[in-house]
């Protein structure tokens, strides 16, 4: 009786461990899936990350580098139409294109002699390839040849040697051309392209640091387009911001972490703060748009304003920062100032904000990085004209740098893509500096109080 | 004087009375022979005299400048001839603006020389301007001068300096802390506002179930494609589309890499792989946007056409693949932080009990998170929808009524910009719809970030 039972229990244990092995195998494999998931969902993100530097770098790169076109230029007073270089009207009134023209039609003359000697006859340009010919050229090479006349007026009726700017097109093509001799060549026709291999082949063309990039202003013109107006927009900007949201934020941190009674009225303040920094920012841009503009009538497109907007959308966020680092003050610090007979306002100003200031400044810093790259409320406040001239002030029109960035995406040129890259690789390059202050700040300002 | 001398004056008299009541409460104390005839240090006794100083003339600049615009205004119109002044509003408007700019710029190039009467209320306005400014000048260095003597003549030992010093700071951070509220009744006022004058034009029904959307209203009667038609739906449709791609993208990977950093990942290697996962939620929306418009959506509309299908050159999988990784951080930093809240001994028991790691984690940890992930999900999604710039850059700007993917669609965002970027007249239905637009879209974020707390309040569990 009893040994039939063994026999019966001892067979289904077996069945069970069969059972359970079998089993734990699954739940093994199950448990190898769940960490690949994980894994794939880490690589994933970093893969973006990854893609998405790789590209952009790879798209602005050459932003930073411009082509120059080496010419033999005539300072030909009758060409030019001034008879003293000294004087700064003439030489600003000056028919520099003609100049220009004069250069390209005897390089080409030259290089016309070098291949005439195998083809025998010289070749005459229709006014069509005369045209095609001035193309090459971008129209803001007057500058350096007006520069270079008026440092040095003895030039009249002389001949140097210039590096001028080349055109975005001519630009594109040297920076494309791949092994085959041949470059992106949509905008080039054969002809100039023949001319732009020609001067190639005598060391003719050079490729410099694009210092323009960062010295000029916005323009039609992607070889002479600047990122200097937007930039020293997005500063004035963001001084009004700091300006405003740091002490703005810290003293209603400070009301609400210390003063106010825990009431109704702080419970909605609270909320309302909570609320705030969820709200999108398209809709603090219309609030910019029908109180600042609408109401109060003050002017668009200033750097003034969109500090403004940009104030009320970053304050919730350095608000919230700066609760917390108020609340990670421990209270016994408090009490200790207290028990000296320090005033309510002596121990928040002496002992709880030098305490906070650390965890403080980095909440700030992260909500000045998002202030920086906000493009949306700073579309509706008129923020998208086209501005040339670096403004001197707040109240002067300016642009900023993520709204420039999104306006060279848009225009179809090959040339302004590229620029808008590189710009990105500029705001990106601000946003990792101060992202890595705050981290930084964290690390060797902050204590712990254990 | 002008308003930004005005002000510097001011501060440099308020320093100036800084020093002149420190140094009169330490001249009392000197005398007496020592410092505690004082009730306050003699810091707060120069506080006192600054604030006493500044605080006045602030508030009369400030709201002297605030009034002058108003009443200088008026007062033009005022001497505008009557058939001026029977013109609708938007009229004399303009006409006072004409007069304002003829008084500025006189050698301005203007193709018609101004009738006389535009001319003289331009005159009026700069002696005005003048006048405003001249009185604006003599009542602010009066104060000063008597909040200077005063505020000598003010202080003596028994003066609570201190508390009076203080209460004035409290005010301050009272006021700062309401800025968060007046924010608030700011953008719900203003928004409210030009949304009724909106639905005065058009009905509230026709837009929150109107299925054709084509803002473009007809200034002639006879104009060819402008209908003017204000019907949401293909904007919501296509805002939450977007929103679910970039959902569908976001969470399984922003709570996959929460979980796997919070539970399984070394140290070492959650310090250096959590702040590189966090760089995301850094890079700014223009970049994503660049991004879809110039890298995602050519892809895909190549790899489409690879396999046969005819894919949007401005796919709504483009805007929402690449929003989905703009939230991957604020899905992963949000559950990581309530996955971390999970004790320890709740793990503990059931890794005791023979579970897996990863059973633990699905039967346990997830539950007893759950609350605070779904918060977060909320959270995200709410930013989704009010994402601007990806969706500007990379998804479309007419109107589809569709729910595939693969086609252009577009959003309340995107709407929103496209009818405020630009030329606008402020009492068309064309413009204020935008603000209709953003009074959905506040109402429908609101709600969200309610919902969010709400089950974070209600459902949370309590380990003490």
């Amino acid at each position: 009786m009893t040994k039939a039972t063994t026999k019966v229990s001892v067979g289904k244990n077996l069945k069970t461990i069969v059972l359970v092995q079998r089993n734990l195998a699954k739940r093994k494999r199950a448990e190898w899936r769940f960490r690949a998931y994980g894994v794939s969902a880490i690589l994933f993100g970093l893969a973006c990350l990854l893609i998405l530097f790789s590209d952009i770098i790879g798209k602005g790169h050459g932003a930073f580098l411009q082509t120059q076109i080496y010419l033999e230029v005539t300072f030909d007073s009758q060409r030019l139409n001034i008879d003293d270089p000294t004087s700064d009207a003439q030489v600003r009134r000056a028919n520099y294109d003609n100049v220009i023209a004069q250069a390209l039609s005897v390089q080409l003359e030259t290089d016309n002699k070098a291949t005439a000697n195998k083809a025998g006859s010289p070749i005459t340009l229709s006014a069509i390839e005369k045209r095609q010919l001035l193309n090459l050229i971008s129209s803001g090479a007057v500058y350096t040849i007006r520069q270079s006349l008026s440092d040095n007026p003895r030039l009249l009726n002389q001949t140097v040697g210039l590096w001028l700017i080349a055109d975005d097109d001519v630009d594109n093509y040297v920076k494309n051309i791949g092994h085959d001799g041949k470059g992106f060549s949509s905008r080039l026709n054969n002809q100039q392209q023949e001319w732009v291999n020609n001067w190639i082949a005598k060391d003719q063309v050079r490729q410099v640091f694009n210092a323009t990039f960062f010295t000029s202003g916005d323009s039609r013109e992607p070889e002479q387009a600047g990122i200097r107006s937007a930039l020293v927009g997005s500063l004035y900007m963001l001084l009004v911001t700091i300006g405003l949201t740091f002490p703005i934020g810290i003293a209603a941190a400070v009301y609400l972490e210390e003063y106010a009674a825990k009431n109704r009225v702080t419970d909605f303040i609270e909320v309302n703060i909570n609320n705030l920094a969820a709200v999108p920012s398209i809709i603090f841009g219309l609030l910019g748009l029908a109180i600042f503009i609408g109401f109060f009538n003050m002017p668009r497109s200033v750097p003034l304003m969109g500090g403004l907007v940009l104030t009320l959308m970053t304050l919730p966020t350095i608000i919230i920062s700066s609760r917390a680092a108020i609340k990670a003050v421990p209270p016994s610090i408090r009490d200790a100032a207290y028990g000296l007979g320090a005033s309510k306002m002596q121990v928040v100003l002496h002992h709880v904000i030098p305490l906070a200031m650390p965890g403080m400044l980095t909440g700030a810093i992260i909500g000045f990085a998002l202030a920086l790259g906000e493009t949306a409320p700073l579309l509706m406040i008129g923020m998208v004209a086209f501005i040339v001239d670096v403004p001197n002030g707040l109240m002067d029109p300016s642009s900023a740098l993520p709204v420039q960035i999104f306006l060279w995406a848009d225009s179809p040129e090959r040339a302004f893509i590229e620029r808008s890259s590189a710009a990105i690789m500029v705001l990106l390059t601000f946003l990792i500096t101060m992202n890595g202050l705050a981290v930084w700040l964290r690390h060797r300002l902050g204590r712990s109080y254990q | 004087m002008e308003t930004p001398t005005l002000i510097i004056i001011t501060l440099l008299c308020a320093a100036g009375a800084y020093i002149l009541g420190r140094n009169r409460a330490s001249n009392i104390a000197y005398r007496a022979g020592k410092e505690n005839v004082l009730h306050s240090l003699p810091y707060y006794y120069g506080v006192l005299s600054a604030l006493w100083c500044a605080l006045p003339c602030l508030f009369i600049v400030l709201g002297w400048n605030l009034l002058d615009d108003y009443v200088v205004h008026t007062a033009i119109v005022k001497l505008l001839p009557g058939s001026v002044q029977a013109l609708p509003d938007s009229e004399i408007e303009l006409m006072v603006n004409n007069v304002i700019n003829n008084a500025l710029y006189p050698n301005a190039l203007i193709s018609s020389t101004p009738p006389d009467y535009l001319l003289q209320a331009g005159q009026n306005y700069l002696r005005w301007q003048q006048l405003s400014q001249l009185s604006l000048t003599v009542v602010v260095l009066i104060s000063l001068g008597l909040a200077l003597s005063l505020g000598w003549l003010w202080i003596k030992p028994k003066v609570h300096a201190r508390q009076q010093v203080e209460r004035v700071f409290q005010w301050f951070l009272l006021f700062c802390a309401s800025i968060a509220v007046v924010t608030t009744i700011g953008i719900v006022l203003s928004v409210l506002f030009e949304s009724l004058r909106f639905f005065q034009s058009v009905n509230l029904f026709d837009f929150i179930f109107g299925t054709h959307w084509s803002p473009q209203t007809a200034l002639r009667i006879d104009q060819v494609g402008a209908s003017g038609a204000f019907g949401a739906v293909p904007l919501f449709l296509g805002t939450m589309l977007i929103s679910f791609i970039a959902m569908l993208v976001a969470v399984p990977a922003g709570l996959m890499s929460a979980i796997y950093l919070s539970e399984y990942a070394s140290p070492r290697f959650r310090a250096t792989v959590k702040p590189i996962l966090e760089i995301l939620a850094g890079i700014p929306s223009v970049v994503y946007g660049f991004f879809a418009a110039l890298t995602v959506a050519p892809f895909i509309h190549d790899a489409g056409g690879l396999l046969g299908l005819d894919v949007s050159s401005e796919s709504a999988l483009a805007a929402g693949l690449v929003m989905g990784v703009m939230i991957i951080p604020y899905v992963s930093s949000l559950s990581d932080d309530v996955i971390k809240a999970v004790p320890q001994s709740l793990r503990d028991g059931s890794l005791g009990l023979g579970a897996t790691q990863s059973e633990t984690i699905k039967l346990v940890v997830i539950p007893a998170a759950l609350p605070g992930i779904v918060s977060g999900i909320l959270l995200a999604a709410s930013r989704a929808i009010g994402e601007t710039m990806i969706v500007v850059m990379a998804a479309g700007l007419a109107a589809h009524l569709t729910a595939n993917p693969l086609e252009s669609v577009t959003t309340i965002t995107v709407q929103i910009v496209t009818l405020l970027v630009g030329d606008q007249e402020f009492d068309s239905p064309k413009t204020l719809s935008a603000f209709a637009l953003g009074l959905m879209l506040f109402t429908v974020t609101l709600l969200l970030n309610y919902v969010a707390l709400y089950v974070v309040r209600h459902y949370r569990e309590e380990y003490e």
